[in-house]
């Protein structure tokens, strides 16, 4: 009798289609974290997905939830009008990339995060265009070469990358802002955490998961070098922590109470 | 008479009640003269009737959270005016081929760029033949008083529901600040079946996926060509016109809609005291033009005038209509320049001279 | 019953819009068609202020007036734009407690109200409109003056104190000068 044990096997809460991803792309690993999520916290049925434009522009064909997908950048704005929307027990997410959420989707990101939107922002930080064919992100560090940097990024000409949790962690309402890595077992296993940390808080406030994750084929490197390149580059400048949590909101939030009454009578 | 149920109200405000009769709990908007009372009035009552309204931090962002919401099957609108609609077209042409109802009401300025904030009639063509990229197609109700306004909000939403597509009212500055009396109807709120929004997926049925994107060409063909079936429908069930003074078929036939229309109103009454015969042919559906209605027209009429708040948009669609076969001369005044009657009736003198 | 037209004018805070309004009511109320029209924009920030009233027996065509056949005109920035627009024969409501001259043309009817004064007298200048409101209702004799006393009440029926009185009296006083004006 042979003995076979089950050891993994694909979360329910993905689709049976094959994800399209290049090899050594962590894109994969963040799908299967977040799935992972959703069918250990059995919210199937409650949640809401918002795919990207970027390379995970097909997600919805691989999250077995109902999806939207959104124009590029405007994941938290589409996610803004589903949580305004539907039954407060549901669970809303996006997905986006570095290109899609920190350059042409600022604006939607910045305000949901203000606006304290009730949403699970999950960030890929890869630092480069992947779907595009490997241009200058947001998050390009300084001196990295891309397609449209090919002398390297020159900060001088186009300033330092963005960091998001640092920049959303100025906000008042954010209850959960968190940077992890995709990138070794350890790391995965603390992504893990932090987007189920994410999806349990959800309902409290606005919660933002950024994940470093590699593009090997962007980048030109093979994926091994990839995870080295990362751990030597990227996480000295995005370190990874928890910036955000119930235990450490921001006081202002409670303090500030202005006296100024603006138009106490109705119009005649 | 039942005069006790006659209200006096802005344009803007009937609109947003209007919306809220017909089911609207949800409005996603940012504000832009002249359209601040629609906002204005939801960010008061939707809250009391246990709806939301929420302003975005752009027009761009307000059209995305109009898609989210219509995905999750609600009843949802935005207003803006021209340079805030041109920032919601991205938004647009994703409801138009996610096949998303929402219902976006326009309260058109002046233009081109910043322009002014006075009346003007020069997004027509943005409207009819733009509202963002890509083949598709909304259908755009223009009304010419504030209780047509209302009575086409109703009708705009059930539209939008039945076709499952984006529809706008299309109204400018002087319909939205203008009060006039008005009468809601009593009517109850259609409700539509949406299986298709995204909701939240039970066990029993596949997810639900609101997508506009379809890699395969052949494969976006086929979405194109079923969302063309539709708009084919639309144009053979919802070509909407009003005819005024047309019954002893006048040589003249004055073309214009919205506010325009009106103001030829009076002055074709001005004219008829006067023994001049002519009358007018009003467009209700901008798209889809009413092509059936205005043809009917054609072979009595020696000329068309159309009237434009603008340099001449809707002259085109009238233009295509009426051929080589009758002469259609235009008359217009644009950047938020409201033509007079004394102007317009100038002008049929100069026809008939 | 006749058809009436009419531009009222002023500083923006002078009520202007408001008796626009409360007109506009009194009329459709009796069963009339109405349209009010106002000027909008950045000029009503501290500038000037109009809006057109338009009251007739049939559904009314253009809001726009070009030539109106009345204008009631708070201040001296509007007795300047709007008198040379009113229709010859037409009526002009003039407040002399702000405009220090008289009208210029001679084919007009014209009726001065010491808008301000009256209403101080009684109990608020802030109610001229309301007196050049009386005035004009008065003259035109179209539209009935209970009906307007009715609207200005509704209007303020949610006031505190005794603006709603204070009103109501300000337009009679008007209505008094504007009915014995010939």
């Amino acid at each position: 009798m042979s003995e076979e044990q089950l050891i993994f096997k694909r979360s329910k809460a993905l689709t049976d289609a094959y994800f399209h991803y290049c090899p050594g792309c962590t894109h994969g690993i963040a799908h299967r974290l977040i799935a992972e999520v959703i069918e250990e916290m059995d919210i199937q049925d409650k949640t809401i997905g918002v795919c990207p434009v970027g390379c995970s522009v097909l997600a919805y064909n691989y999250f077995d939830v109902d999806i939207h997908e959104a124009s590029h950048g405007r994941a938290p704005a589409v996610a803004t009008g589903i949580r305004r929307t539907l039954p407060q027990d549901r669970y809303v997410f996006t997905y986006q990339g570095d290109g899609d959420l920190a350059s042409i989707g600022m604006a939607e990101i910045v305000h949901a995060a203000n606006r304290g939107e009730k949403i699970t922002v999950v960030f890929i930080n890869n630092a480069i265009y992947g779907m595009t064919g490997g241009q200058m992100a947001p998050t390009t560090l300084p001196g990295m070469r891309t397609t449209t940097s090919p002398y390297g990024r020159d900060t001088a000409l186009c300033g330092h990358p963005i960091r998001m949790c640092e920049l959303l962690n100025t906000l008042v309402e954010p209850v959960f802002v968190a940077r992890g890595a995709v990138t070794t077992p350890k790391y995965i296993n603390r992504a893990k955490k932090l987007l189920r940390q994410a999806f349990e808080l959800q309902h409290t406030g606005f919660t933002f998961v950024e994940l470093l994750s590699t593009c090997p084929t962007g980048w030109g490197l093979t994926p091994e070098n990839s995870v080295a390149w990362l751990e030597r580059n990227m996480v000295p400048f995005f370190p990874l922590s928890v910036f955000r949590e119930p235990a450490a909101m921001p006081a202002a939030a409670t303090k500030y109470a202005p006296d100024l009454k603006v138009k106490d009578d109705a119009k005649a | 008479m039942a005069t006790a149920q006659r209200l006096l109200m802005k344009g803007t405000e009937a609109i947003a009640e209007a919306a809220i009769r017909a089911g609207c709990r949800h409005f996603f908007g940012y504000p832009i003269t002249p359209q601040n009372e629609i906002p204005e009035y939801m960010s008061k009552r939707l809250p009391q009737v246990g709806g939301v309204y929420l302003q975005a931090e752009s027009e761009v962002s307000a059209s995305n959270m109009l898609y989210g919401a219509g995905g999750s099957g609600v009843r949802v609108m935005t207003s803006s005016s021209s340079p805030g609609i041109a920032l919601m077209a991205e938004g647009f042409s994703y409801l138009c081929g996610s096949e998303i109802p929402a219902v976006v009401v326009n309260i058109m300025r002046g233009g081109p760029g910043l322009g002014d904030i006075q009346p003007s009639q020069g997004d027509y063509a943005m409207c009819t033949k733009g509202f963002g990229h890509g083949d598709k197609h909304a259908i755009v109700l223009a009304p010419s008083t504030v209780q047509e306004a209302v009575d086409l909000m109703a009708l705009a939403f059930d539209l939008a529901d039945q076709y499952r597509n984006p529809c706008v009212v299309m109204g400018d500055g002087l319909i939205g600040q203008m009060m006039e009396p008005v009468t809601f109807p009593e009517a109850p709120v259609k409700v539509y079946d949406k299986p298709w929004a995204a909701t939240g997926k039970p066990p029993t049925r596949k997810h639900n996926i609101i997508n506009s994107l379809y890699l395969d060409p052949e494969e976006l063909e086929r979405h194109v060509y079923h969302l063309f079936e539709k708009y084919e429908r639309m144009r053979a069930d919802e070509q909407r016109h009003e005819t005024f003074m047309l019954d002893d078929a006048p040589p003249v036939v004055i073309c214009a809609y919205g506010t325009m229309a009106r103001i030829a109103k009076t002055a074709i009454r001005e004219l008829r005291k006067t023994g001049v015969k002519i009358g007018l042919f009003r467009p209700i559906t901008a798209w889809p033009f009413p092509v059936e209605a205005l043809s009917g027209v054609v072979q009595s009429t020696k000329v068309f005038l159309a009237v434009e708040m603008s340099m001449g948009q809707m002259i085109e669609d009238v233009r295509m209509v009426v051929g080589r076969d009758r002469p259609v001369k235009f008359f217009g005044r644009p950047g938020g320049v409201i033509p007079t009657v004394e102007e317009i009736i100038h002008q049929v003198k100069l026809l008939s001279n | 019953m006749a058809s009436e037209d009419v531009v009222m004018a002023g500083f923006g805070g002078q009520g202007l819009m408001a008796i626009g309004k409360i007109l506009a009511k009194a009329a459709m109320q009796e069963g009339r068609h109405v349209t009010w029209l106002p000027s909008y924009g950045p000029e009503m920030r501290g500038g000037t202020a109009n809006c057109v009233v338009i009251i007739d027996d049939d559904a009314i065509g253009s809001p726009v007036v070009k030539e109106p056949r009345a204008a009631i005109v708070m201040n001296k920035q509007s007795i300047d734009k709007f008198e040379p627009t009113v229709k010859k024969g037409g009526l002009l409501i003039v407040n002399k407690s702000l405009i220090d001259r008289k009208a210029a043309r001679s084919d007009l009817r014209v009726i001065y109200v010491d808008a301000n004064a009256i209403a101080e007298n009684e109990g608020s200048g802030k109610s001229a409109n309301m007196v050049a409101l009386g005035a004009y209702v008065g003259a035109v004799k179209t539209t009935t003056p209970k009906a307007v006393e009715h609207a200005i009440a509704e209007n303020f029926k949610d006031k505190r104190g005794s603006v709603g009185d204070i009103n109501v009296r300000a337009f009679l006083r008007g209505l008094e000068i504007g009915s014995a004006a010939k």
